[in-house]
């Protein structure tokens, strides 16, 4: 059993990173994350495991810092909210463009533009559709306690080496700032012993340079290497869909919501079957890949989805195009900050479908 | 004179051998406009880099510009960089390989415009790696636009009836304001239009690289060099613009050496 704590998400994600062995972290402040930086500057993770932690000029320079340290191979990350995440962008395709592996903490708030330090997922279709420039995808977690803001680090580096490509762990304000239990993994060794063949390691003489880099101006090299990059992004969507159902065996109403939203509509699943309204929810894991397929499958014993966001309804494009007409697809948004009640959300369910 | 007949066997003979190419440069050809400085920089790099034996413990970064095949020419593990974060870039490298040697090679446009701020806290910080800096006073990569380090009147693609400082500012000179700050040790300004400026960029160019060694912390060297493309002279022309016009402004030395400032221009500016 590993060791238990209450903390705030931000601080059981910064804990997490120092117990997975991470190498380096760089990042800029910004509400409502900035716990991460001051977590890890309290720990001195450099006495704790020789983790690197440096407080960048801008979180442009911060995304930077990663894609030179990813480069040699190492465990690196980044953390940050909505407008920093939007600096971000250049290196973030940058990253996807040359192959390499990192973490990347989006504590979503409501924009657009400075908007406001509360809680917000209006940062679905930029960390979901690629953000920056080019045809690249990211695996995106979502966590929707502070266990997952834990354990998705884990995870995330797992599939960002597993995929040589970068992770996003799509939080926002509530789950980055909420206290709750946590039991934390075991620390786990740094990368300091590895085997990275593609790193900038240093050339020595029984092998080529290793460069890395996104440039290709030969348009036959570079349509095969974008073409690879599709391949990949395929072979995650293949296999690293995930999601939670709850109650969904015999639901005709169905909730669909991640992060801090499908922690609300585990509660009006309760208030409607106390009601005898048999409603479900699935709560997408990764957002990228979308568990497109459970939501078709569902889709013709359902009456009804509800799809709840705080974002002006960006999620509910990918459930309508999982069930392509199937069954009608309604939205219950909140903005600005604004979070609905459970109770909100199950009057939404009565509305949509006139139950 | 009689014209004799020499075979070319001859002439290549190791006791005649006066220069051979490092092998820390690759045999593709260079891309650069003959006569533009950078073929220059990017071989003695790699000659001190062969000199000191340090191929296996040295990263370079090539960010956009010119320089952005660098990694092509040079025979070392490098990382291109987006347009202005070389030392980001380098910054991260440096971090997780403390003990290796990290360099980034950047035109006025990346250093001294879109990476003014990554240039001057990469500085400040003191970051223990060596900033290649090649003004030759004009963006050469995009097609001869104004740079940063444009001199006043001079003309470029977006100045084309010459810089006007009143509405575009003057050129920046970066190198006597990165020796003002703490973290750099040794900051010089070059030309490698010479045999014998080649030879002293390269004694620069060796400090730089025993001074990471030593962790004395940054080291700077700015390469003042032609861009006869986007100048539209010859190389020869724009190498005696470049005394002419460049040099008064941007002129070559040490500005700083082991963090002590020895340019009396820097002190009294
Ligand atoms: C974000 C971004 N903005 C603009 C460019 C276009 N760009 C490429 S190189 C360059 C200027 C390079 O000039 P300099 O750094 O002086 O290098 P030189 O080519 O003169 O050696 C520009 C503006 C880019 N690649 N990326
Ligand atoms: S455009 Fe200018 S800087 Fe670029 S290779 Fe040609 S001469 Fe050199
Ligand atoms: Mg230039």
């Amino acid at each position: 059993m590993g060791e238990k704590k209450l903390m705030k998400g931000n601080e059981a994600f910064a804990e997490a990173a120092i117990r997975a062995g991470c190498d380096a972290y760089f990042g800029y402040p910004i509400t409502p994350q900035s716990e991460v930086m001051e977590y890890l500057a309290a720990q001195r993770p450099h006495l704790r495991t020789g983790m690197v932690l440096l407080q960048a000029e801008s979180e442009i320079a911060a995304i930077n810092m990663v894609y030179g340290a990813a480069g040699t191979g190492k465990k690196v990350m980044t953390s940050s909210s909505s407008p920093g995440i939007s600096l971000k962008q250049e290196g973030i395709s940058y990253l996807a463009g040359s192959q390499l592996p990192c973490l990347i903490l989006n504590v979503m708030r409501g924009g657009p533009g400075l908007g406001t330090i509360q809680p917000s997922q209006s940062d679905y279709f930029q960390a979901t559709k690629g953000g920056g420039h080019g045809d690249y995808r990211m695996i995106v977690l979502a966590p929707a306690s502070v266990q997952e803001m834990a354990d998705f680090v884990r995870l995330g580096f797992e599939l960002a080496f597993k995929y040589r490509n970068p992770v996003i762990m799509l939080s926002d304000g509530i789950i980055g700032q909420m206290m709750e239990k946590v039991e934390l993994f075991d620390q786990m060794p740094r990368l300091t012993e590895f085997d990275q063949q593609w790193a900038t390691t240093g050339k020595t003489t029984d092998r080529e340079r290793n460069v890395i880099t996104s440039l290709d101006l030969d348009p036959a090299r570079h349509e095969r290497h974008n073409l690879k990059l599709q391949e990949k992004y395929r072979k995650m969507s293949e296999n690293e869909v995930r999601f939670e159902s709850i109650e969904c065996n015999d639901a005709e109403y169905l909730f669909v919501a991640y992060g801090s939203s499908a922690r609300i509509c585990q509660k009006s699943v309760k208030i409607a079957r106390a009601r005898g309204i048999r409603a479900g929810l699935i709560r997408p894991i990764t957002l990228f890949p979308f568990p497109s397929e459970e939501i078709d499958r569902m889709a013709g014993k359902l009456k009804g989805i509800l799809t709840v966001e705080l974002s002006a309804g960006q999620m509910i494009e990918d459930v309508r195009l999982a069930v392509e007409g199937k069954v009608k697809v309604a939205l219950h948004s909140r903005m600005g900050g604004m979070v609905p009640s459970p109770e909100e959300v199950f009057d939404a369910l009565l509305k949509s479908f006139s139950i | 004179m009689e014209a004799r007949n020499i075979k070319l066997e001859e002439i290549i003979r190791d006791e005649n051998l006066v220069y051979t190419k490092t092998s820390l440069m690759t045999d593709k050809p260079l891309s650069f406009c003959p006569g533009c400085g950078h073929g220059v920089a990017h071989r003695v790099i790699m000659e001190v880099v062969d000199e000191m034996g340090i191929q296996a413990d040295t990263i370079g970064v090539a960010p956009v510009g010119c320089s952005v095949l660098a990694y092509e020419f040079m025979n070392i593990d490098m990382q291109q960089a987006s347009h202005g974060r070389a030392p980001a870039v380098a910054t991260g490298i440096k971090r997780c390989w403390p003990d290796k040697y990290v360099f980034t090679y950047q035109g006025d446009g990346d250093l001294a415009a879109i990476g003014t701020a990554e240039t001057i806290h990469a500085c400040n910080r003191g970051e223990n790696m060596a900033i290649f800096f090649v003004n030759n006073g004009i963006y050469g990569m995009t097609g001869g636009q104004m740079a940063p380090t444009t001199l006043p009147g001079m003309r470029s693609s977006t100045t084309p009836y010459g810089r006007d400082v009143a509405l575009m500012g003057n050129p920046l000179k970066i190198t006597e304001l990165v020796a003002m700050l703490p973290g750099t040790c040794f900051v010089a300004r070059h030309t490698v239009h010479t045999p014998l400026a080649v030879r002293k960029f390269k004694k620069a160019v060796r400090m730089a690289f025993e001074n990471q060694k030593l962790n004395k912390g940054l080291s700077f060297i700015e390469i003042v060099s032609n861009c006869n493309s986007g100048w539209k002279m010859t190389p020869v022309q724009a190498n005696k613009w470049m005394e002419e016009n460049m040099l008064p402004y941007f002129p070559p030395g040490d500005i700083k050496v082991n963090g002590e400032m020895v340019s009396k221009t820097a002190k009294s500016e």
